[in-house]
């Protein structure tokens, strides 16, 4: 059992923790679940941008973007290996890689979005994930840079709905309260995105992990499972099967707020020293 | 569909969507099955997890080679050289499985010894007719009983090639000559080794561009995976339909099966995707000019004057199976359309049908158009100006209409192109000249209507209506019925012999509480009888006393339960899930199972059980595909015909033999055997045969429809590079669901072309910039796409690189986004058995920036015709005995 950020919050009794498990090994790019997750969440579109990155239009997470699939292409790498075939011929190259990844917000176990938000709208549910109140946000973005992933931005696109707000993925909270699995989880036609209880989820994705290891997968590893990393472990958490920064992660993520009671303390030293002295000299002179 | 018709029996995929979870290696060719069949894909990767090999045979590197364990790039066309390097690889090894191949193929029948086979005559079969382009099949028929009783029926000139959707060509199964030993020259077994002896891994090299250590690699994972204990299934849809060659395609697969002795078991068969919610149904109750229900053919004018030449016509009276009841069928629907009036003294209902007096196809409509034959057009849930080959000639056709009623949910190009067409920026059309009259009529989507898809696996499933359709917004089914109720009143009175039909039509349908009619056509089309609803098509008879408007969906209603709109939840049955939904025929899964017990009733390998013999009935999880008590050891009485000439061996029950075919001795128009052809259009000369492209395909030879040389012909390097088009995931087809949803439209805004590094550096195209690609039909424009996923092939002894089209976008001012429409590159030329299009490759050129405007787009397509020296014959020659001088 880990720590539940449920409880830290003060919920009393709260249910198991809920989160993500996103096994890129099997997802096939289909993008079903930015859709229904824009279609559950009355999220707007992001525009008509052909950015030609490989099959990816949305570019990135953001205030009208909730689930996004990247997509890597990874060329053949010559594996420096004696050609027996005719040239051209790729027989002595290693396979071309198509990866693909579905990215959400994390729902960090130590969230800074939460930490710097003035007014509250941020909030941990019972479920242990992170939420913004639409009606409670004042727009001030304090939460865009806290976010070591660059998850939560605010809406732009003039006279869309929330304009301004800081928008990110709810994990389905409205459909939690019913005991529904959240959308993208729903859609997901090859249970790449898997939902449930975060413990159980773990244990699944170690198995995941030690099963394709046996099927000749060395480079399954998890990502953000982990409880003791800089973040205290990921809500949503993800199988890769590359390096983090393939998939345009952070190899060590950290809170960003972690630093926050040193900075205090070494800045109101020096603001004490700078007293100190203001006293020392004009205090003197008086 | 005639390609598993004439090799099994039936149109249909052989089987379902959850048995490729018992699949040791799964073949996929021809389809992009995660980008295009997603929710499906689920099984291929529930196979993966339990150890499959999956392999995918592609021109493109796409999102199902990404989950393959292989992927093979192939050139765009020249899968039948692939396949049939497989089938020699088998031969020439002795690979296929001995017990299964010697009682349920014919690979034990001698063949006539008139027969000529492609490698005796250069690429022809015997019986070709240079002057109508097609064969007489006499030559190859079975050695045996043919001289008894002259032409057996449709075995002369020209099959009905469109047929065989459920019942197997005919053909006399009496006194077949058969050597057991499969010694005999002539026995399939041997002309099969003989005409693949040639397609080599070497051939398979130089004509697919697949480096022979690729091609042994798949040879041997479908060898290692199949027989007793394991199976192979293979996986295919539009990739390889729409080709000159598509049938012989599948027929290719169809033979590597049987050899393999995949059909009918669990984990094996062959899956036919079909591309929308109901494609299947589509056959099965037919939107085709010379199909009526159930794969009856349509009659022919001429041929088909009274009923007893209509019977004659589609089956033999000596032949096996239940399509030896065909007359039962026919009649009955007739009766479910005609009532009382049909009866024999109107030939069974016969005299109602229009008799088809030839090719009454979509694209010879389209010339018909030009032509000013036709003055009326319906589009229901169609965009041809988009997504049918040579957009540019749809346009111009229905610009030549009197009116054209498009039902839809969007404003589809089809229905705008009088306004913004491409052809009104050239100057080809103007607005005020053109005479047709465009009837928009919105249609209400699948939620709101009630009533069923026929999907993949032929499983029939009720939908329920959730909402009303908004304002005037109707289904097709209650937009048919007032229309029909119409047309009634309207010739109620009339003396007219031809209004008789309209007269006849029974069209009394009782509407349910909700006001729809669908549950009584549902009802009508499974069947009833004197005492109520039949419970399947072995309760309709021949005399007028039972009605079924499709008797391949006969028990959709049994016992009066709408079988189709059960939904027991898969957790709470068994994986076969009998109870979600129903399938036809009698709802089997798993089509031909009866193969899946060896010759004595046994399963093959207990890993491999499925269907079994208890000594009383046939016995397992699925409904079996066979007579159910009829022993394994039991052997028809001479003379006996039908059901009751099938033995206890005979698997495929809708063959008139009974046996898988190796060799199709009839029902196919373009040869028995698959043989490879080069594409309609292609760079590169046939490396197996002086004979090019396919002999019988069907050309137009009009000046609206220039073909480009091929191979060494001069002026073939004007188009050097293969294209091939397709769909994407964001999108549905021609774009008329997608393009109007801004959550589908931004995901895949613009329309592009994908190339190689390679390609791109040769003609100077930049990532993200434009190109612009040329053919003989037109010119159009297109982002640009450079990825490593798309790889120049060594192809002959040259570098042939390929651009890849997604075909989603056309060119209107109503959607979300538009761009050009990649159809509009194509020519037509079509497959005889079906007459579909070669949409999945032709050549091009590509050049770097946008597509001239107006007037100049014109002159740059007639610039590049006649830089290529293009003429009304060319590429329109089918016979080609001479090559051009190198």
């Amino acid at each position: 059992m880990t720590t539940n950020p449920a409880l830290d919050a003060g919920w009393v009794d709260p249910p198991p923790r809920k989160g993500f498990f996103t096994d890129t090994s099997v997802c096939i790019g289909c993008k079903a679940c930015e859709v229904a997750c824009k279609e559950w969440n009355a999220v707007p579109d992001d525009g008509m941008n052909f950015l030609g990155s490989s099959y990816d239009n949305s570019g990135e997470l953001g205030g009208s973007t909730w689930r996004h699939v990247k997509f890597i292409e990874q060329p053949p790498v010559d594996l420096g290996m004696p050609s027996t075939s005719l040239p051209g011929s790729e027989g002595t190259k290693s396979d071309f890689r198509w990866l693909m990844s579905s990215d959400v917000c994390k729902h960090c176990t130590h969230a800074a979005c939460l930490d710097v938000c003035p007014t509250g709208a941020l909030f941990r549910t019972e479920f242990g994930t992170v939420v913004v109140q639409e009606d409670v946000c004042n727009g001030c973005g304090y939460c865009v840079p806290a976010c070591p992933f660059g998850v939560i931005d605010k809406r732009i696109g003039e006279g869309v709905k929330n304009e301004g707000l800081a928008q990110k993925c709810t994990l389905c909270y409205d459909r939690l309260h019913d005991g529904l699995t959240p959308a993208c989880a729903k859609a997901c036609p090859t249970e790449s995105i898997q939902f449930g209880d975060l413990d159980e989820l773990r244990e699944r994705a170690a198995l995941r992990v030690e099963q394709l290891h046996g099927a000749g997968v060395p480079q399954a590893r998890l990502y953000g499972e982990d409880p003791d990393d800089g973040v205290g472990g990921l809500g949503a958490f993800f199988l890769l099967l590359d390096e983090p920064e393939v998939y345009g992660l952070p190899p060590d993520p950290v809170v960003t707020t972690r630093d926050l009671p040193q900075m205090w303390k070494r800045a109101g030293l020096a603001a004490a020293t700078l007293l100190a002295g203001a006293i020392a000299v004009f205090g003197a002179g008086s | 569909m005639p390609s598993l018709g004439a090799s099994f029996g039936r149109g249909g995929a052989t089987t379902f969507l959850q048995d490729l979870q018992n699949s040791d290696c799964i073949v996929i060719q021809g389809s992009n099955m995660a980008e295009c069949h997603p929710v499906g894909f689920q099984w291929v990767m529930e196979a993966k997890k339990r150890g499959a090999r999956v392999i995918h045979i592609d021109p493109r590197f796409t999102r199902t080679s990404a989950l393959a364990d292989q992927h093979v790039p192939i050139r765009a066309g020249s899968d039948i050289a692939f396949l049939g390097g497989i089938v020699n690889h088998i031969l020439s090894n002795d690979a296929y499985f001995d017990e299964y191949v010697r009682a349920y193929t014919n690979a034990t029948f001698l063949v006539r010894d008139d027969f000529q086979d492609a490698e005796e005559l250069d690429g022809l079969f015997s019986g070709y007719d240079e002057a109508s382009a097609s064969y007489d099949q006499t030559s190859w028929r079975y050695a045996g009983g043919e001289d008894d009783d002259g032409d057996a029926a449709g075995n002369t000139g020209h099959a009905h090639g469109e047929a065989h959707g459920s019942g197997g060509p005919t053909i006399d199964p009496r006194d077949i000559r058969t050597d057991p030993t499969m010694q005999h020259p002539r026995c399939v077994l041997q002309v099969l080794k003989r005409h693949y002896a040639r397609y080599t891994p070497e051939i398979v090299a130089e004509v697919c561009g697949v480096p022979v250590e690729d091609f042994r690699k798949v040879c041997e994972a479908v060898v290692a995976n199949s027989g007793r204990e394991r199976t192979t299934c293979w996986v295919y849809s539009v990739g390889w339909t729409q080709h000159s060659t598509a049938i012989q395609y599948i027929r290719g697969s169809a033979i590597i099966q049987l050899l393999l002795g995949n059909m009918g078991r669990p984990g094996g068969g062959i899956l036919a995707l079909r591309g929308h919610a109901s494609i299947q149904g589509s056959t099965d109750i037919p939107t085709l000019f010379n199909l009526l229900p159930g794969y009856l053919p349509m009659p022919k004018a001429a041929d088909h004057e009274t009923f007893d030449d209509y019977l004659a016509g589609i089956r033999d009276p000596h032949q096996k199976g239940f399509w030896g009841n065909a007359d039962a069928y026919f009649i009955s629907l007739m009766r479910a359309w005609y009532g009382e009036a049909a009866t024999e003294s109107s030939n069974w209902g016969l005299d109602f049908v229009p008799r088809i007096s030839g090719d009454h196809g979509t694209y010879q409509t389209v010339l018909d158009m030009l032509d000013d034959k036709v003055e009326g057009y319906f589009l229901l849930g169609q965009n041809p100006a988009v997504g049918s080959a040579h957009g540019r000639l749809q346009r111009l056709g229905m610009a030549h209409l009197r009116w054209l009623v498009v039902r839809d949910l969007n404003m589809i190009e089809s229905a705008t192109f009088w306004k913004d067409g491409p052809e009104i920026e050239t100057g080809e059309l103007e607005t005020t000249k053109i005479p047709t009259e465009v009837f928009f009529l919105p249609a209400a989507s699948h939620v709101e209507k009630s009533g069923t898809f026929t999907q993949t696996q032929r499983l029939l499933q009720w939908h329920h209506k959730a909402v009303e359709p908004p304002g005037d917004c109707q289904s097709e089914l209650d937009f048919f019925h007032v229309l029909g109720q119409k047309l009634k009143a309207r010739y109620a009175d009339s003396a007219d012999p031809k209004d008789r039909a309209v007269q006849a039509v029974t069209w009394d349908y009782e509407k349910d509480a909700a006001g729809e009619i669908g549950d009584a056509v549902l009802r009508e089309i499974s069947g009833y009888g004197p005492d109520g609803l039949v419970s399947g098509y072995l309760d309709l008879k021949a005399d007028g006393s039972t009605a079924s408007g499709c008797w391949i969906y006969s028990g959709v209603y049994a016992d009066g339960v709408n079988q189709s709109a059960r939904r027991k939840p898969g957790q709470e049955q068994d994986w076969v899930a009998k109870e979600w939904g129903w399938a036809w025929p009698y709802n089997r899964r798993q089509l031909y199972n009866r193969a899946s017990a060896d010759p004595d009733g046994k399963p093959w390998s207990e890993r491999k059980a499925y269907m079994q013999w208890d000594g009383e009935h046939w016995v397992g999880p699925d409904n079996v595909d066979f007579v159910k008590d009829r022993p394994p050891s039991y052997r028809a009485d001479e003379g006996a015909t039908g059901p009751a000439a099938l033995n206890g061996d005979d698997p495929f029950v809708m063959q008139a033999d009974g046996k898988g075919w190796l060799f199709a001795p009839s029902g196919l128009v373009d040869g028995p055997l698959p043989t490879h052809y080069e594409p309609a259009e292609s760079p590169v000369d046939n490396a197996l045969y002086r004979q090019q492209g396919n002999p019988t395909r069907e050309v137009f030879r009009r000046k609206e429809n220039p073909m480009q040389p091929s191979g060494s012909e001069p002026g073939a390097d004007v188009f050097p590079y293969v294209f091939t088009t397709y769909r994407l995931t964001e999108h549905h087809t021609a774009g008329g669901m997608s393009r109007w949803l801004p959550y589908l439209s931004e995901l895949q805004p613009e329309f592009f072309c994908e190339v190689s590094p390679a390609h791109a550096k040769e003609r100077g195209l930049e990532h993200l910039g434009w190109a612009t690609i040329v053919t003989a039909r037109t010119a159009i424009e297109a982002r640009v796409l450079v990825t490593d996923r798309v790889r120049p092939l060594q192809v002959g002894g040259r570098t042939i690189h390929q651009v890849g089209l997604p075909y989603h976008w056309g060119v209107g001012s109503n959607a979300v986004v538009s761009g050009d429409a990649a159809n509009d590159l194509l020519g037509l030329a079509l497959d005889p058995n079906v007459h579909i299009q070669e949409s999945k490759v032709a050549s091009c050129d590509i050049r770097p920036g946008r597509r001239p405007r107006g007037e100049a787009l014109l002159r740059l397509v007639e610039e590049y015709r006649s830089r290529a020296g293009i003429t009304i014959e060319t590429g329109q020659q089918r016979l080609t005995r001479k090559r051009m001088a190198p």
